[in-house]
This record gives C-alpha cells, structure tokens and sequence, in this order.
C-alpha cells in the first residue's frame, strides 16, 4: 500500500510528540507487515510442503506472469479511483481545519506552547528567533525518533499489552478531552448556551462510539468519519500551540524524516515492518484510514487465510461473514491489504493460499479473477499522520497568511497534486512509500511564494480591476 | 488547476522582481509594469497550458497502450474541457475568493469615489473568464491535435484582448463587452469544433430525440 506513511494517530499516545513515531510507524509498520505477512505466510507454506507443491509451482508461475500484466493494467485504471478515494477524506479534514480556524478564535490564540517547544518565539532579534525555532524542531523531532525507537523496541520483545494500551489511552485522549474542549470553544464562538449535562450526553456518546467504531468494528463510513475528525482535532491542537517558524521547520524536518524512515534500510519504521512480517503479524489499528471496507476473504476454501485476514483487519470489518463469494468479495477485499501489498504477493508468489489444505485447491482455481477482481476493489490506505500534516500546513496557511484565502486554496492544490504523484509513485514501485515528503514539499513552496509573491500581483491586480 | 497555479507563481515572481527593481513611487511606472506583468502572465498561461497539453497527450499514449482495446478510457476533448475547466476554476477562484471573504465584512462599495459595482462586475468578469478559459482550452487542444496553429495563436490573441481590455476598467464598457462578445465567438467555435451543429441545438431544444 501507498504507505502513505501510517502515521498513528496522535490521540493514540496520549501525548501529542508519541503521536508522530507512531505515525511513521504505522506508515511503514503497516506496509512491510502486510508485504511480509505474504512473504512469511508464503515461505511457512512452501517449507512443509515442498513436495506436494512441485506440481502446483509451474502453474502458479504461469499464473503470476499472467497477474502481473494484469494487474499492471487493472493498478493503471484505477489508479485514478484511488486516487479520488484519498482526495474526498483529505479535502474533508482541511475543509474542517480551515472552517474551523477561520471561525473559532481560540485556535489562533497564543495560549502558550507545549512542552516539547520550550523555547519561545517571541525574541528581540531575528537571529535570536531562528535559533530558537531551531531547536524547538529539534527537539520535536528527537522526541519523536525517542518515541518511535521505543515503539520498536517495545514491539520487538512483544510487549503488546502496552502498545495496545498505549494507543487506547491516545484515543481516549483524544475523543474526549480534545473533542470537549473543541465544542466548548465553537459553543462560546456562537455564543450558543449549553448546560453540562447535555454536553456530557453528547461527548460521552461521541467518544465511545468512537472509541468502538475506530479499534473495534463499525460501519466504515462512520470510521473514517471519526478518523478524520480526530486528525483534524490533533492538527488543531498543533496549530494552536507551535509557534510559526517552529511549525513550518517541523513540517520541513518531518517529510525528510518521514523519507528517511521509510526508505533507508536501518530507519526504525523500515525495522519495525520488517519485524512485524517475520512474525506475520499486522499493525496496531485505528492508525491508518482506509477507504475500503475490510471484508473476509472469498471463498471457503480460503477459510484459514480469511480468518488470519479477519483477525488482521478486526478493526475494520464490520460484515465478518467468511464464506462470500467471490462476487461480494470484489466489493472490498482490501479493508486491511492494501493494494499494493495484494499486489506484491500476487506478483510474487502468486495467488497462493496460506494453508496447505486449501493450496492445491486454490492452485487449481482460476486465480486470475481473484487477483483480476481484488485489484479493482481494492482501497488505499493513508496513515492518519499524513492527514494531520497536511492539515496542520493548510490551517497554519489559512490561519497566518497575508494572502488569506490565495495561500490556503494553493496550499490545497498543492497538497492534492502532491498525493496524485505519491500514489502514481506508488502505482510505479509498488512498495510502501512516505507520503509526506512530495506533498509537504510542493505545500511549503506554494505558501511561501504566495505568500510573498502572488498576493502582492494579486492584490495590485484586484484593485485595478485588472483580470489577467 | 495546478499548471495554471505555476504560471501564475512564476509571471508574479517576475512581476515581483520588477517592482523591487524599480521605484515604488512612481505611480504610472508601477501602473505600467502591472500592465507588463498581465501581459507576461497570459503569455506564461498559454505556455503552460501548451505544457499541460503535452503532458496529457503523453498521458494518453500511455493509457492506449494499458488498454484492452486501443483506445484510451478518456478522449482528448474530454481532457481539453477539463482542462479548460481546471484554469479557469483555478483563475476564477484566485480572482474572487477574496473579494467574497471581503464582502461579507462590513463596509461601503465605492465609498472613496470608486465605482460602486465593482462587486458586480467582478463577478461578470470573473465568470466571462472562466467560461473562456473553458472554450479556450477546448480550442487549444483542438489546435494542436490537428497542427493548426493559426487556432492557437487565435486563442492567444483572445486572451490578450480580453486582459488588454480590463485595462479599461472602470470604464466597464470598454471591458465586459466585448469579453462577453469574444465569449460568445469561442463557445460557438467550440461547440462547432466539438462536433455540434446548428442542427443539434435544434433537437437539443427542441427535446427531439
């Protein structure tokens, strides 16, 4: 899957630096332990069953020439459809975002900065303020990395119990506290009055549906809904309590870690994937957001791998029925696998089952409109860390521009066309990719040159009535 | 969207560097470079609309040869009007987005002595721009499909005139007019060049089948 970089979501720390490994985790996390779910589920299979398959082997290869092309082809096409999947629900947080901002007051007040920004923007010189800002990034960053080297450390020697804690006590965090505070503040924009009572009714009603819906099963409407809205809640808080140049140096800092984390063979997150596929094993939940719903694999005879797939994606299945057909199971095989990683298992082991009972059958099934329908159906994923980037860089240009509505509607393009190359990216290489970097990129230069170069033009021609 | 966003990024980087280059009092001077950098800036949009052109015929090689039978899912006119549709969305929404955040602060239109609809008239000229970018784009591809260059160089002159006679404003006259004339002039040749005809908008509107 475009590992568009899985970034965990930050409510899932709790604290909003824990956010970001986890974040770049997930990204990467999810990725590789999809790839190497396939590569492990592959390779336990092939070992035990080196005879009996001699046979099936030939024709699995042919099979997979035959699905590559294919699903060249079929990645091709619908390309476009995923790339419209992802567009809605960013488009859906920074509308939320810039709304937001542009209306509720509070979150463009300086009420302070968070810990992790100890220094203060507010010096004398410009120099002074540069220094400052620097090590404000750095120190975010470090603290990030801290954070991110513990996850994997801590998913390493298997310490689940407190990972899954962890991301419980984030989300908690994060639909209660951070989403009352939110209301309280709208509430107080439009001076609406509102008892207590009712505002507990309400947050207690929204967090636990939310709480169920993200780590548990829902309807997935519902469950993007909420993960949107939590990212757009943590890119709030971000643009409320960091400082400008800090927040702009961050997001530089982030995309080129989020590059490097990724991509380098010894980044943390790459580590972390790779762990996580050698014990074939699937990603923490409620991290990623995922347009299609994860429905269990086709047919019966897949039972075994549907239930791993089922225990995978538990948090996004909402319809757990097993024996689908394989018609239904066209709708939205994916839920959990991205794209690119049925793909890659497709390629390179070809439509195998996991099970050695299920091989033969399956071997003799016409794999090719298994792998023909998946493609089709199957969704993308982004991590939820991209979300909240890209909104924290579109509301911080809604919120501090002197371009105003110019800035943010070009930060916006910019971000959206960054997504289409990252995702044509990932159409080419078909490995997971960070999603930040192009994006973040493109969005830094647009702000910075509208900001200082278009709106002046703009500006001169509007009050001339020029119209180029 | 975006090619139209990197044009306009580049033609007001050069207006930029002009203006800092020059003398900020003198006011026809300034007036005069503006005009210098409208000018470059439709020169820039057409280039990059060329550019853009280039990039979605590539594009559609590429999805003829993926294609199970030889021909790409989407045609060449369906690209030329989207892309049409995207600059002049694009301009448009640069053009008044705000001016619309403006209107609805509190204020007076015209109070120092300026014209009092310049709201109104913004908004007519910014949607004469948009619907000519949209047959602009439809006539540009068209060109270039067929090498007809003198199509190109028209559509060229025609954005030059419509922005030329914005010059005019706030002698409103000078400037709508003949925008919604030209207008007028490219949706029929669009819509000639698109495979209509007279006798379409006959049963069109006359709900024939």
């Amino acid at each position: 899957m475009t590992e568009l970089s899985a970034h965990l979501p930050q409510f899932q720390h709790g604290q909003l630096t824990e956010n970001f490994p986890d974040n770049h985790l997930s990204n990467t996390n999810d990725n590789s332990e999809r790839r190497r779910h396939d590569n492990s589920e592959r390779r336990r299979n092939d070992n035990p069953e080196s005879e009996t398959n001699g046979q099936p082997q030939n024709n699995m290869q042919q099979v997979v020439e035959q699905d590559e092309e294919e699903d060249e082809e079929l990645t091709l096409k619908y390309g476009a459809k995923h790339v419209i999947m992802l567009f809605v629900p960013v488009t859906l947080c920074m509308v939320v975002v810039v709304a937001t901002i542009k209306s509720v007051s509070f979150y463009t007040r300086k009420d302070g900065q968070l810990i992790y920004t100890p220094f203060t923007e507010e010096t004398e010189t410009v120099g002074q303020r540069a220094l400052n800002s620097i090590l404000n990034a750095a120190i975010m960053i470090s603290v990030i990395i801290v954070m991110t080297i513990l996850l994997v450390v801590l998913y390493k020697y298997r310490c689940y119990k407190v990972i899954h804690g962890w991301l419980i006590i984030s989300s908690l965090l994060l639909l209660f506290f951070f989403s009352f505070i939110y209301l309280g503040e709208v509430f107080k924009t439009y001076n609406v009055a509102m008892d207590y009572i009712t505002v507990a009714l309400m947050i207690w009603n929204f967090g636990v549906v939310g709480m169920i819906c993200i780590h548990w099963k829902g309807p997935l409407r519902l469950q993007q809904a909420y993960l949107i809205m939590i990212s757009a809640l943590m890119a709030l808080v971000f643009i409320k309590y960091l400082p400008e140049w800090t927040a702009w140096l961050i997001l530089a800092v982030i995309s080129v870690y989020d590059l490097v984390a990724v991509l380098c063979p010894k980044g943390p997150l790459r580590m972390l994937v790779e762990t996580a596929q050698e014990r074939n094993e699937t990603l923490f939940p409620a991290l990623i957001y995922s347009s299609t719903m994860i429905w269990l694999v086709n047919m019966a005879e897949e039972d075994p791998e549907a239930q791993r797939k089922a225990s995978k994606n538990s948090t996004y299945d909402k319809q757990a029925p097993a024996n689908q057909t394989q018609n239904e199971d066209a709708e939205a095989d994916d839920g959990g696998f991205s794209r690119e990683w049925q793909q890659q298992r497709d390629n390179r082991i070809g439509p195998i089952e996991s099970t050695p009972e299920s091989r033969a059958a399956v071997q003799a099934l016409p794999s090719n409109s298994q792998t023909s329908e998946d493609p089709e159906e199957r969704g993308v994923k982004l991590g939820l860390g991209d979300f909240i980037f890209y909104s924290v860089l579109v509301g911080k240009a809604s919120a501090t521009a002197s371009g105003d509505w110019n800035t943010t509607l070009a930060c916006f393009v910019a971000i959206l066309i960054g997504l289409c190359l990252t995702l044509l990216l990932l159409a080419i290489f078909k490995k997971a990719l960070p999603a930040l970097p192009i994006s973040i990129t493109f969005g830094l230069v647009f702000y910075f040159a509208t900001d200082n170069l278009v709106q002046p033009f703009m500006d001169q021609l509007a009050f001339h009535q020029f119209y180029i | 969207a975006f090619f139209w966003l990197v044009s306009l990024l580049l033609s007001s980087l050069i207006w930029f560097i002009a203006v800092k280059a020059s003398d900020p009092r003198d006011e026809p001077l300034q007036k005069g470079l503006l005009i210098f950098g409208v000018m470059f800036s439709v020169l820039l949009q057409e280039a990059f609309r060329f550019l853009y052109y280039k990039l979605l015929r590539k594009a559609i090689e590429g999805l003829v040869a993926l294609s199970e039978d030889g021909c790409s899912p989407i045609s060449i006119q369906q690209m030329a009007y989207v892309a049409g549709v995207g600059f002049g969305l694009m301009s448009g929404a640069f053009s008044m987005i705000n001016l619309l955040a403006d209107a609805l602060g509190p204020g007076t239109v015209g109070i120092h002595g300026d014209s009092q609809l310049y709201f109104l008239t913004s908004a007519f000229m910014t949607m004469v721009l948009i619907f000519l970018h949209t047959f602009w784009g439809i006539l540009f591809f068209h060109g270039c499909e067929h090498r007809r260059w003198w199509e190109i160089v028209a559509v060229v002159v025609m954005h030059l005139a419509v922005s030329g006679s914005t010059f005019c404003n706030p002698l409103y006259v000078g400037s709508l007019v003949p925008s919604y004339l030209l207008m007028a002039a490219a949706a029929a040749w669009a819509y000639l060049l698109s495979g209509g005809s007279a006798q379409n908008l006959r049963h069109f509107l006359l709900c024939k089948s």
